[in-house]
């Protein structure tokens, strides 16, 4: 169970999160909506200890993480451009969140081959990061935070920038694939039509000023 | 014919005809023929016509010479590497008050020459301490740490902080994303780096004769040793060729490396700076950018107050200063000193020489550009010569002009106008590389608009491109100074007594007994180091307010 409390962000004068709370039951999956600017990304990057708060707490099953350094959180989190590394190919980006947990070499090539059938690029794991179409950018960026089995994951806008059809299509497929992994999650995205679709339920994270 | 294309051809032609195009392009040619090329080709012809081959190569001590060079010019790039990866990060990635100035500050040691580098590490160890490896192993890290930071820098701004923010959120520890992401990564940038930086120390001369004492001879030392000192004319031009051939290979060898690993990293537009969050951060940033400032600083004052030590030990005073600039009794309270240097003469040679070589470098290099832009295929070439001087070590190009100039009817060894000449050849490049992109940059409509206004063709190129190179001309003209005011390699070579330049007679001064001579040329470079300031910093400030105008 993950637990955001009274999460207070500034970057300077200016106050992105004014005490923020949350909070996800285990296997949950939850929007969270909200007007660009409205420190949605920020939260996340909180969440995963991207960037340090100035006041408030984070909680996994009740207990603080705060001081929990991002890498040995167990959190993981699909940006919203993806960010694959271009130095790796499809497998081994999708392999390296396992080689940091110190899987087995037959063990990752299992993963990566389950994942990778998972989202629907069986095949895929020789080819070059940069040659990837957009949708099957997001498709690995998924697979790769799934991989290492989080114990949340964070998805932030990761559906964001394809054109209607594809995005139409993605939204099923996500909404499907979370379901299977049966992943605690927060999705960050301003389309309500796709958060009621992936999600179980939506928050909605009003502007900072207002909240 | 496509008519983007033809558009394009006139407005590099500028509505030149031929004959003027010829006309701009031969100062360059007679230039880079006469000055580079013979020189070489006599350099060439002293190899051969000695058995200086086989002497070369079998004289164990220039073994020794070879190896030192290699593995001081190793061990320097790589401690300029590490030094430089640091400062790089900080640059790139946080945005603090002051950051500007600090990026400022890590190019001066690059701009300035290289013997006041030297003399600014000869100041600051005590004298005492052995000079040799360590100082010019510290000297080349201070000289070239420009290098890294800017290189590494540049790229390293542009790679997104979610790239390792996403390593992280997978598991990987800080140390782990360096190693796996981010050094992967910037490897082409810091390959460059490391390849320009090698390529400096390895060439290294200023450095090694003011800090190498009689022990310590780059290959460049040794050449100016065997061709100078000991009139080793074939064994010298043998090293030198070699020199130049391997300088050749690695530099074609560099370029198709970088080439090959350019295309595989696709870089974002700059990824925004973040200010300094947690206190770890903070701790990081203050003790990079105190450590930069304190290495930049310190031996720039370490070598100030050198010229203001007196004699005696203790005390400080003006009296070196003084000696320098003449008005001091002579010989009332200190031994009269032997001088053979006119420190105060050095300053007027190496100011006249410097405008001479400016004005060369500025009109044979504003034509060279004209003809560059005008031609097509050609121009390629043309430009292509005029830059070989720059992959040429100063030491093979004052050791050739030497060589090609020594029998009648070319027996101009010894005239006054070889240095500046020699000066000039350096200096060249960078005029034609400031001034070529905005002559290109030129919309020919800009002129076609001119002309429906009334103007004649002459009349057109001289209000519309002539307008747009001025600035680029001042800018390379103060580059040409700069350079003139600071060369050593290839002026050690032509210099002759009673006409020494400020880096020849600092070099002098400081490589003599005698702590009231040391502390005059301390004030020399000083003084050097303050011109080629004025000279850099003059188009900074040039260039500043062009881009806000």
């Amino acid at each position: 169970m993950l637990e955001v409390r009274d999460i207070v962000v500034a970057f300077g004068e200016r106050v992105v999160l004014n005490r923020t709370s949350l909070s996800l039951a285990d296997g949950e999956i939850v929007a969270l909506l909200g007007p660009s600017g409205s420190g949605k990304s920020t939260l996340l990057r909180v969440i995963a200890g991207l960037l340090a708060p100035d006041e408030g707490d984070v909680l996994v099953d009740g207990t603080s993480v705060l001081r929990v350094p991002t890498h040995q959180r167990n959190i993981g989190m699909v940006f919203q451009d993806e960010q694959l590394f271009p130095h790796r190919t499809v497998g081994q980006n999708i392999e390296f969140g396992l080689r940091m947990h110190a899987w087995s070499k037959r063990d990752r090539n299992a993963r990566v081959a389950e994942l990778l059938d998972l989202v629907g690029l069986s095949g895929f794991a020789g080819r070059r990061t940069t040659d990837l179409s957009g949708g099957e950018a997001k498709r690995v960026a998924l697979a790769r935070s799934l991989a290492p089995r989080p114990r949340v994951l964070l998805l932030d806008e990761p559906l964001t920038g394809l054109d209607r059809e594809l995005h139409d299509q993605l939204v099923v497929e996500l909404a499907g694939l979370l379901r299977a992994a049966s992943t605690t999650a927060l999705l960050v995205t301003h389309d309500r039509d796709e958060a009621n679709a992936i999600a179980d339920r939506t928050a909605q994270l009003t502007s900072a000023a207002a909240g | 014919m496509d008519p983007g294309v033809d558009r394009h051809r006139r407005a590099l032609s500028g509505g030149l005809s031929p004959a003027v195009i010829g006309a701009l392009a031969a100062p360059a040619i007679v230039f880079v023929l006469g000055f580079y090329a013979w020189p070489v080709v006599s350099l060439a012809g002293e190899t051969i016509s000695s058995r200086a081959f086989r002497d070369a190569f079998s004289d164990p001590s220039i073994r020794e010479v070879v190896r030192f060079t290699t593995w001081q010019a190793v061990l320097s790039t790589a401690l300029t590497v590490v030094a430089g990866l640091m400062p790089a990060w900080v640059l790139a990635r946080f945005e603090f008050r002051g950051r500007r100035m600090v990026t400022a500050l890590v190019t001066v040691p690059f701009v300035l020459p290289t013997v006041v580098v030297g003399a600014a590490f000869l100041a600051l160890l005590p004298d005492s301490f052995d000079t040799g490896v360590v100082a010019i192993l510290a000297a080349h890290v201070f000289f070239n740490i420009a290098v890294v930071v800017r290189g590494v820098g540049a790229v390293w701004e542009q790679l997104p902080t979610d790239l390792g923010g996403a390593a992280r959120t997978l598991g990987a520890s800080p140390w782990r994303v360096l190693r796996e992401v981010t050094l992967p990564l910037l490897f082409p940038a810091i390959a460059a780096s490391a390849s320009v930086v090698f390529l400096f120390t390895f060439t290294s001369f200023g450095v090694v004769r003011l800090l190498g004492g009689a022990a310590r001879s780059t290959l460049e030392v040794e050449i100016w040793q065997r061709a100078v000192r000991f009139g080793d004319i074939g064994v010298a031009a043998v090293l030198s060729l070699a020199q130049l051939a391997v300088l050749g290979i690695a530099v074609l060898w560099f370029t198709r490396l970088q080439a090959r690993h350019r295309q595989t990293v696709g870089l974002r537009p700059r990824d925004t700076r973040q200010r300094v969050r947690s206190r770890r951060e903070r701790m990081l940033v203050v003790g990079t950018i105190v450590a930069v400032v304190a290495a930049v600083v310190a031996p720039l004052v370490a070598m100030v107050e050198r010229s203001l030590r007196t004699a005696a030990g203790g005390g400080h005073s003006l009296g070196a200063w003084r000696a320098v600039f003449g008005d001091v009794p002579a010989a009332t309270n200190r031994p009269p000193v032997a001088s053979t240097v006119d420190a105060l003469g050095s300053l007027t040679v190496s100011l006249r020489y410097a405008l001479i070589a400016m004005l060369i470098a500025v009109v044979v290099g504003g034509c060279a550009s004209l003809a560059i832009a005008a031609l097509g295929r050609a121009g390629r070439m043309l430009d292509t010569g005029v830059m070989l001087p720059l992959g040429t070590s100063a030491v093979t190009i004052g050791f050739g002009l030497l060589i090609a100039f020594d029998t009648a009817p070319f027996d101009w060894r010894a005239a006054p106008l070889m240095i500046p000449l020699g000066h000039a050849l350096v200096a060249t490049p960078f005029v034609v590389r400031v001034v070529l992109p905005s002559l290109r940059a030129i919309d020919a409509q800009l002129r076609d608009a001119a002309a429906t206004l009334g103007a004649s063709p002459l009349r057109a190129w001289r209000e519309v491109d002539l307008r747009m190179v001025v600035g680029p001309l001042l800018t390379g003209a103060g580059f040409a100074l700069a350079i003139s005011l600071g060369e050593f390699g290839a002026t050690t070579f032509l210099t002759r007594q009673g006409r020494a330049t400020l880096p020849i007679a600092i070099e002098q001064l400081l490589n003599r007994p005698g702590a009231a001579l040391h502390a005059q040329g301390y004030v020399l470079a000083t003084v050097l180091a303050a011109l080629t300031f004025a000279a850099i910093g003059s188009v900074e400030m040039l260039r500043g307010r062009r881009a806000r105008a």
